[in-house]
């Protein structure tokens, strides 16, 4: 038996890391040991410092030299430090919206595991939310963070678990509808394990053929094994799987839709910006660094996969009547377009992609941050009818979404239109004009989608039935500015963050 | 200290525009008569600018001039450059020329019964429109001529959308998404040029890029397709009648006055000069469309019951003269290309702002509820007779020159085309007369005297709008130097990028 020794672990490199798990294992403690009232305000401040804190040391970190430590485990290099930022960007965003508490009485339900229906929930109808839910999303930020910088497959299938079991629970929390939300979870949590199986089980044909689960290791191992190449395919296979069912691209996007719909809306604001961030980052590092030889196979294969994608998340989006679904299907069609940035390959495709994610992200966070203010007794009225008129009456706000839909339909001066612009130039560049062609046909189908809520918000006339817009709290206020004004700014002076992806585009092996 | 020759005019011409956007809309909503006056008074000091642009352009210069440029997005090479020939110059002149007299005639549009609509969220995007629209003209970098492109689409759908009249949902939905789908397919071929040019989107390195016959067909397909739906060129025009019938009618002017001319200058300055193999080989196919457009929309025209409708359907007929004129590839039809999207600006534009006069007097727009109204308002049916004519291309008034120079110049290439599209100046005559005849001519429509409206003729306002417009309909009925001294020598540049390949393919 060989001694157990610690390996060498440069702290500096992963301390965005550390100060993540370790504010989400004290808001446990937080949880815990103060009293009920003290919560929230300790909770959100503890959140938004931990998550300011690993950007801090993140921003710190940047353009130090890139090196892989604890053991060869984890891999900080330009890209992972890029999305590490871009992820606690949006966290801290997103953190904004789940700690908002004056807008209906908060989005979150005091105690998940009380009967629906039951006297006790509707005595807990309007008490104050759980605030587990800030230490499951810092958890969950953490496993991102880790899921990008990892690099080898069994630290990323633990990082896989750590950010999604977080995510099963948050879903389930909603405050209305509470029964739409759990059913949203149970899908999730479902659908989520058999992705996680297929995700292992490739772990483990890939460690067949490869003698090893580092990255490094298998881009060897690719060139130079003598194991039946089957195990290696396959392997591949499964792990894609794994990671595209998380990017939510056809065919694996079926659960995209109730999720988001049945999920309280900060949280899916959560799982928009910052979940797509993580399995995009992961699948880059698996394709371009692990599997980097095998890109003639995998390519055609992605390829058709990204088609499907834009088309499927283009055409459902057409019919969709409720602004929560509307935005999974657009959700699921710019995954469509952020592969195709991935498949541009090579530092090109690095750098696009990670545009293309940052630019989505704001985005969406604003359309969120919207989607919570528009509201009747009953909490959010998603409903697209119940939108009507809605710009008469809030037109800064309406105006927002306005923005948002025309940056989603890839209209200039939006960031939405930069990130288009990036990915369908370097997939052109690198040969797939394919891909670019269905780009353009599947924008075309979904413009009209995100064109009828701004028919809906500004030239309908109001209705009865039209919901109220509740002025935004501080919290969100701060969450829609931020998400209009970076949406402006990308699509204005993109200059600075595309240089910025440019520069962090390479991968340390 | 800024010298006067090296002045911004451009960018200064392209950003007061949307100054004065922003400042209109933050008038209080319940002071309408301040935000029309400052829209008025900041549109009229645009106009002075522009002239002050056209005096400092050097007609006998070079082609491209008051070039600025901005470094913008540098990684992918993209600059904001501005810069103006001939052409692009007399459209910037129509713009700065059409909007106060548009925002003068739209009075009271914005103020519809029943519709409580802010008033100067109207005005203000009547400017920030100007501003897009410049901003097209003045462009010299394919990518900030996209950009201006779409974003022009904005401002546009909400003055459809809100200020319309009944189905301008519709309209306004069409409209835009149409322009969209043609945008998107730009968009494409724009990455497309991108990637095949080397990284670039500046116009004058572009014109220098060596490029395969197959990469420039599908390029030019893709930057043709967005033009003809824009134009609109048969058979994407479908959406014309609608947004024309449905939006204001001096919205309708800026829209078929001047912003669809964006396609026809679109292809004079991109597509031409970037692909000129590709213009010469897909010339049949354009011609074909232009012709079949020309006699299509005019047979729709006659047909039409709505004012707005055919005076839409007969601008789609004069789009097919211009595509005529471009497509010639003469220097006399290009120029008479240029010189109708100017003359058409002007004479559609009155038609447009009269037919708004008559609609907004009567409450509607359909041509079976007047009849003789001569009889009560005879200077206005005047007027509509003036315009008329001059749509029809009647001597003397300015579209007939741009007319002939078109047709003559197209005779001498292409005999049957000339000919063909000459039965469109026929079938111009019946419709503008028959519309005259059935609107204000014959005997009194009985209930048209009910109509209060009906008993109010011209007003000081009205004739301030028509005057200016029907006086240079008459000065370059006669006189068009000052038009075309700007013109000719920016079409014999743009004749001259798709003339050299031409001499070396037949030594």
């Amino acid at each position: 038996v060989t001694d157990f020794t610690l390996p060498d672990i440069d702290y500096a490199a992963i301390a965005p890391l550390l100060v993540l798990f370790g504010v989400a294992c004290a808001g446990v403690l937080v949880e815990a040991f103060l009293p009920r009232r003290l919560r929230h305000p300790v909770q959100l401040w503890l959140a938004l410092l931990g998550v300011l804190a690993a950007l801090v040391a993140v921003v710190v970190r940047a353009g130090a030299e890139d090196i892989v430590t604890a053991g060869g485990s984890v891999t900080v290099d330009g890209p992972a430090l890029f999305m590490q930022g871009a992820l606690l960007v949006f966290g801290l965003v997103a953190l904004l919206l789940i700690g908002e508490r004056r807008v209906g009485v908060g989005a979150f339900v005091a105690q998940a595991a009380i009967p629906v229906g039951s006297m006790a929930d509707r005595r807990q109808a309007n008490a104050p939310g759980a605030t587990e839910v800030f230490p499951l999303t810092m958890f969950s930020l953490g496993g991102m963070a880790l899921f990008i910088t990892a690099s080898d497959l069994l630290v990323m299938f633990i990082a896989l678990e750590v950010l999604s079991l977080p995510l099963y629970l948050m879903c389930a929390l909603a405050r209305r509808q509470r029964l739409i939300s759990q059913e949203a979870a149970v899908k999730y949590f479902l659908l989520g394990a058999y992705a996680s199986g297929f995700f292992l089980f490739g772990v483990v044909l890939a460690y067949g053929f490869a003698g090893s689960v580092d990255f490094a290791a298998i881009h060897t191992a690719v060139d130079e094994s003598t194991m039946n190449p089957a195990l290696l395919y396959v392997g591949l296979a499964l792990i894609v799987m794994g990671l595209l069912f998380k990017a939510a691209a056809a065919p694996f996007h079926v659960w995209t839709p109730d999720v988001y719909q049945g999920s309280p809306t900060p949280i899916t604001a959560f799982m928009a910006a910052c979940t797509k961030v993580a399995a995009f980052g992961g699948l880059l590092r698996v394709t371009y660094v692990a599997f980097e030889q095998l890109a003639d196979d995998w390519l055609p294969v992605l390829g058709v996969i990204a088609v499907l994608t834009m088309l499927v998340g283009a055409v459902m989006a057409v019919t969709q009547t409720d602004i929560k679904r509307l935005l999974a299907y657009s959700w699921i069609a710019n995954a469509g377009y952020v592969l195709v940035g991935v498949l541009a390959v090579g530092r090109a495709g690095a750098s696009t992609t990670m545009f293309y994610l940052v630019a989505y992200g704001f985005a969406v966070l604003g359309a969120f941050a919207v989607i919570s203010l528009v509201r009747d007794q009953d909490g959010e009225a998603p409903h697209l009818s119940r939108w009507a008129g809605l710009g008469r009456s809030s037109p800064v706000v309406a105006g927002v979404f306005t923005l948002v839909m025309l940056a989603l339909a890839g209209i200039p001066l939006t960031g939405g239109f930069t990130a288009k612009f990036a990915v369908f130039g370097a997939a052109l560049e690198a040969g797939e004009t394919w891909l670019v062609i269905a780009g353009v046909i599947s924008s075309v189908i979904i413009a009209f989608p995100y064109l009828r809520v701004v028919v809906m918000m500004w030239l309908s006339e109001p209705t009865d039935a039209t919901a109220r817009m509740v002025s935004p709290g501080v919290l969100t206020g701060a969450a829609l500015g931020v998400g209009a004004f970076a949406t402006i700014a990308l699509g204005v002076v993109p200059g600075p963050v595309l240089d910025l992806a440019h520069d962090a585009a390479l991968f340390l092996r | 200290v800024v010298q006067l020759n090296d002045f911004p005019y451009l960018s200064v011409l392209t950003v007061a525009p949307l100054v004065g956007a922003v400042v209109v809309a933050l008038l209080p909503r319940r002071a309408p008569e301040l935000a029309k006056r400052v829209a008025l008074i900041w549109s009229l000091g645009v106009l002075v600018l522009a002239g002050v642009t056209w005096a400092a352009f050097n007609a006998d210069g070079d082609r491209l001039q008051l070039r600025e440029s901005y470094s913008w997005i540098p990684r992918w090479g993209i600059n904001v450059t501005f810069a103006t020939d001939g052409i692009a110059l007399v459209m910037l002149a129509l713009i700065a020329l059409l909007v106060p007299l548009v925002i003068l005639a739209s009075w009271h549009d914005a103020e519809k019964p029943g519709i409580k609509r802010s008033v100067p969220a109207f005005f203000a995007l009547i400017l920030a429109l100007e501003c897009t629209m410049i901003g097209v003209f003045a462009a010299a970098d394919v990518f900030l001529f996209y950009v201006f492109f779409e974003v022009m689409l904005v401002p546009m759908y909400f003055l459809i959308g809100s200020y319309g009249g009944a189905r301008r949902q519709y309209a306004a939905v069409k409209f835009f998404l149409y322009s969209l789908v043609g945008g998107l397919f730009m968009l494409a071929a724009l990455v497309g040029l991108w990637v095949a040019g080397g990284q670039t989107l500046d116009w004058q390195a572009l014109t220098q890029a060596d490029l395969s016959t197959g990469t420039e067909r599908w390029l030019f397909l893709g930057f043709f397709l967005a033009f003809a739906i824009k134009a609109p060129f048969f058979p994407f025009h479908t959406w014309l009648p609608d947004a024309g019938g449905a939006a204001p009618a001096g919205i309708a002017a800026l829209l078929v006055g001047l912003l669809d001319k964006v396609a026809t200058f679109g292809i004079l300055r991109y597509s031409l000069p970037l692909f000129p193999d590709a213009s010469r080989w897909f010339a049949p196919a354009a011609l074909t469309l232009a012709v079949i457009g020309i006699i299509y929309a005019a047979l729709l025209a006659v047909g039409q019951n709505d004012l707005k409708r055919l005076v839409a359907y007969t601008s789609i007929a004069h789009f097919g003269f211009i595509g005529v004129g471009i497509f010639a590839f003469t220097t006399q039809a290009g120029t008479g290309a240029v010189l109708y999207m100017v003359n058409h600006g002007l004479a559609t534009g009155l038609l447009f702002v009269v037919v708004g006069m008559f609609v907004a007097r009567r409450g509607s727009a359909l041509i079976s509820d007047f009849g003789g109204a001569g009889k009560l308002v005879p200077l206005l049916a005047g007027v509509l007779l003036f315009a008329g004519l001059a749509s029809l291309s009647m001597p003397g008034m300015a579209p007939f020159i741009s007319e002939f120079l078109v047709l003559a110049g197209t005779f001498t290439e292409n005999r049957p085309v000339a000919v063909i599209a000459t039965l469109g100046i026929i079938l111009a005559a019946a419709y503008v007369l028959w519309m005259i005849q059935r609107t204000t001519h014959g005997p009194l429509n009985p209930t048209l005297q009910s109509v209060d409206g009906m008993r109010r003729d011209l007003t000081i306002r009205e004739r301030v709008v028509v005057a200016p417009m029907i006086a240079l309909i008459v000065l370059f009925g006669f006189y068009p130097k000052p038009l075309t001294d700007v013109i000719n020598p920016a079409v014999e540049a743009t004749l001259a990028d798709l003339e050299p390949v031409t001499t070396e393919a037949q030594p």
